[in-house]
């Protein structure tokens, strides 16, 4: 499939005939495998996986935004079902996008193998022979000197040798090649890719990647049941984590206050106390966005923040059942925050609460908003409900959600009980339900916990890619060929021809020079150009 | 005066010497006369011959070769013309010295490297396509795509200052790193070879078109002075050949910083899907290259196609769909 005549291409060149495929099963088979690995197929292939890549863009994906998702489920509902058993809601994992790219790395192979072994031979094949007629090629000189024949071979062997030039000899002529390495470059490159594919495979079975929602003050410790979320690769074993453990001693988010920025986030850091193992002692450091902790081959990277408002409820019996911080998750720009407190052993109903968390509160006809993403006058918005949280009901349950269907909204004469409590501001509930006291806030930090054993090949892979594409392009394949034939008394005529692979080079050049070093010791000049025969 | 300040009037003194170039570029090749006014059959010629011709054209207008059956010959650059064409390589010059000075003190203004917003990659990436013809411009007879990068570079130059415009300022927490420096560097080289590269590719397509009228009315006397096709292909190829390692690296640089910032070095984001998609497409250009059947023009048009990519993933992606890379915005 490798070409080794000269004026071919580079790459993959070698052009399978079109036609009906044949009759016959095994040349069926073999006509099909031409096919595949032919440079066609490759180009239509890598246009499919363009194509294919830009739904991906154009629908949320539930791999990155399933939220997204649902709203657009909720806004396209005729539309939504037809896309999603298309896949378009999972582009990247679908069985059309995966036939694509496996259909693509066949191909590959199947170009790559034996081109490895065509490309072998050559690196062990001698250059090839002189063509009988240097001067009829385009490119030749020819000069005389009064050298003898074998001293201008060894002037001509040693001025292609400082060029690095490959070098047959026989007693009348030298053939030369050159730049090997653009074909190595060129499968290199190609084998890079699979190594990058394998790498992104690896990291998929081995490694995983969980967040946790971390509050002041509160630890984490390394084990799957503390993770908000956590997708370990197939070949994990979740009871196998690394042991450490980590405490978030502080969070601080600072913002812009004046100009244009005013409201956009300046700095995050999240302070943290961790141990690599029960029993090693703690080391303080601070995880900030682009600055992840590293324990081990974990990175604990900072995703998000947000306000943790300290609530506690007395029931009616005046027991106290619930205190403690609550995450709110921030809703807008200006952290105005939603979330839930869901209390079940509040007596005589259990009872929930549905609220706001203003970092910097400001009730008007509005409603109530927040003003400025930092806690400068923090506030809450509280509504109450009673009846069966729905704890025990089975159904899963969001913790940033009140399941309502068998609850009510908690009404005083009349009107739905809601308030503004400010730091210390307790809240009565009506009919003897007992009460609940906003009391300050704590901050959280939403943290990545992830592994993946693929990154070293993954970089193994580009670094290889980066270099051998480099190669790739910019070698140039080169043959040279100097025959010369002896004169007179003792004087020599010398022919020489070059041939490039491309066109546009430097050719005219190096012949020139290869010329005047071939002459040079006689200090005759650089002969003569031939002619052009276009 | 403030950096700031600096940095704006500089941009806009470019602006204005840059439509000097463009003008002076126009001017050249509108006030050329068409070949079937003077009919010299006489091969090609490049744009670094073109003295000579014109020269000769006036003192010896030669004999009027009415026979339709000749092959044409190129136009010549009239007179005025080329006087006006001699001013514009200088202007093209002297507006990408104060592109460089306006983008330095933006740099300084903002106290950082100057590409972190959609405004600053603009700016940037038309200087650096204005830089890549500079260049190319010393080593080889290039004067014809003058017009194109000239027109470009004030297009985008324009576009970036009426419509992306944004004050000097710092960062985002999340794109404060040393990768932002190197990722999106490498990007902005990436995409002003690939500009380049998509000019050449277009006028290797008009050629290809106009081929056979080349050389009638003022467009052929501009179409009869540009190299042949195979040498347009060989341009294209050499700047999409430097341009595709760049974009590979930039590509690269972003997972690594992904991986670094975000704890996951791919996410098909849509910036990342888009990098991807124009990359894919500049890959199918080098194979298409050398494949039969799309050689030539299936491969510039390709080319073309991943040229459009670019655009999109600057500015569609950036305006029209949310994601991870679109704080980057206006």
């Amino acid at each position: 499939m490798t070409s080794t005549t000269v004026q071919k291409h580079d790459l993959m060149d070698e052009d399978v005939p079109i036609g009906p495929p044949p009759p016959r099963a095994r040349d069926l088979m073999l006509w099909t495998w031409r096919q595949l690995t032919s440079m066609r197929v490759a180009l239509v292939l890598l246009f499919l996986l363009a194509v294919a890549s830009v739904p991906g863009s154009v629908f949320p994906q539930r791999r990155t935004n399933p939220v997204a998702v649902a709203g657009y489920v909720e806004a396209h509902p005729d539309l939504a079902p037809w896309l999603d058993r298309l896949s378009m809601f999972d582009v990247f994992g679908s069985p059309w996008f995966g036939a694509i790219y496996l259909l693509l790395f066949v191909s590959l192979v199947g170009c790559v193998v034996p081109r490895s072994f065509a490309h072998a031979r050559a690196l062990r094949a001698r250059p090839p022979a002189a063509p009988q007629h240097l001067t009829r090629m385009r490119d030749h000189r020819s000069l005389d000197t009064p050298q003898k024949p074998e001293q201008a071979l060894d002037a001509a062997a040693a001025a292609l040798r400082r060029h690095r030039y490959r070098i047959d000899r026989t007693t009348a002529t030298l053939s030369a090649e050159r730049g090997y390495l653009r074909e190595t470059g060129n499968l290199f490159f190609h084998v890079s890719l699979l190594l990058i594919i394998v790498g992104a495979a690896v990291g998929g079975l081995f490694g995983t990647r969980g967040t946790v929602v971390v509050l002041e003050g509160a630890g984490f410790t390394n084990t799957v049941t503390q993770y908000n979320d956590i997708a370990p690769g197939r070949l994990v074993d979740v009871a196998d984590l690394p042991p450490f453990s980590l405490e978030l001693v502080d969070f601080t988010a600072t913002f812009a206050t004046e100009g244009e920025r005013r409201g956009t986030a300046d700095e995050f850091v999240a302070e943290v106390r961790y141990r690599t193992a029960p029993g090693q002692p703690s080391t303080d450091r601070d995880i900030r966005v682009n600055a992840p902790l590293t324990i081990g081959r974990t990175d604990i990277h900072l995703l998000g923040h947000g306000y943790a408002p300290i609530f506690t409820v007395t029931d009616g019996a005046g027991t106290v059942v619930f205190s403690g911080p609550v995450p709110f998750l921030p809703a807008d720009g200006n952290f105005l925050s939603t979330g839930v407190i869901k209390v079940p052993d509040a007596q005589p109903e259990q009872l929930g609460f549905s609220g706001f968390f203003l970092p910097t509160a400001m009730i008007d006809e509005q409603g109530p908003r927040s003003l400025f993403p930092e806690a400068l006058n923090p506030a809450v918005v509280i509504n109450v409900w009673k009846g069966d949280l729905g704890l025990d009901s089975g159904r899963p349950q969001s913790v940033f959600q009140l399941d309502t269907r068998s609850m009510e909204q908690v009404r005083d004469d009349g009107e739905f009980v809601t308030a503004l409590l400010a730091d210390g501001q307790a809240l009565d509930l009506p009919d003897g339900l007992g009460s609940i006291t906003y009391g300050g806030y704590v901050e959280w930090a939403n943290l990545q916990v992830s592994s993946n054993p693929g990154l070293p090949i993954l970089l193994g892979g580009a670094g290889l890619a980066l270099v051998s594409v480099t190669l790739s392009l910019f070698i140039r394949r080169r043959r040279i060929w100097v025959r010369v034939t002896p004169v007179g008394a003792g004087g020599s005529v010398i022919e020489i021809a070059g041939l490039d692979r491309a066109h546009g080079g430097d050719l005219d050049t190096e012949l020139d020079e290869l010329a005047a070093a071939t002459a040079r010791p006689a200090g005759l000049g650089t002969g003569t150009k031939g002619p052009d025969p276009t | 005066m403030s950096t700031d300040a600096l940095s704006n009037l500089l941009l806009e003194a470019a602006l204005v010497v840059y439509a000097g170039a463009v003008l002076a570029y126009l001017a050249e090749i509108l006030l050329a006369q068409g070949l079937d006014r003077v009919g010299v059959a006489h091969g090609r010629t490049l744009v670094g011959a073109a003295t000579e011709t014109s020269t000769r054209a006036r003192v010896d207008p030669g004999p009027v070769d009415l026979d339709p059956s000749l092959p044409p010959a190129p136009g010549r650059w009239s007179e005025r013309g080329e006087r006006a064409g001699r001013l514009a390589l200088p202007l093209l010059t002297l507006g990408s010295g104060l592109h460089l000075g306006a983008v330095v003190a933006r740099g300084f203004a903002a106290g950082r490297a100057p590409w972190g917003n959609m405004f600053e990659f603009a700016v940037v990436g038309a200087l650096v396509a204005a830089g890549v013809f500079l260049v190319l411009q010393r080593r080889y007879e290039v004067g014809y795509l003058g017009v194109w990068v000239s027109a470009v570079v004030l297009g985008v130059l324009g576009f970036a200052v009426t419509v992306l415009y944004t004050e000097a300022g710092p960062l985002l927490p999340a794109l404060r790193s040393t990768w932002l420096v190197i990722h999106v560097f490498a990007a902005i080289l990436a995409t002003g070879l690939f500009t380049i590269g998509a000019i050449v590719s277009v006028l290797y397509l008009m050629a290809h078109r106009l081929g056979p009228v080349a050389g009638r009315g003022r467009l052929g006397a501009y179409v009869s002075r540009l190299p042949d096709r195979s040498a347009l292909d060989r341009l294209a190829f050499r700047l999409h050949a430097v341009a595709f390692p760049i974009w590979t690296f930039a590509v690269m640089a972003g997972a690594i910083w992904a991986q670094y910032a975000w704890g996951r070095y791919w996410g098909w984001d849509p910036k990342e899907t888009w990098a991807f998609v124009s990359w894919v497409a500049y890959a199918a250009y080098l194979h298409a290259r050398v494949t039969a059947g799309w050689r030539g023009r299936g491969a510039a048009g390709i080319a073309l196609v991943g040229y459009l990519t670019m655009l999109f993933n600057f500015i569609g992606v950036n305006i029209f769909i949310p994601g991870l890379h679109s704080y980057a915005g206006l």
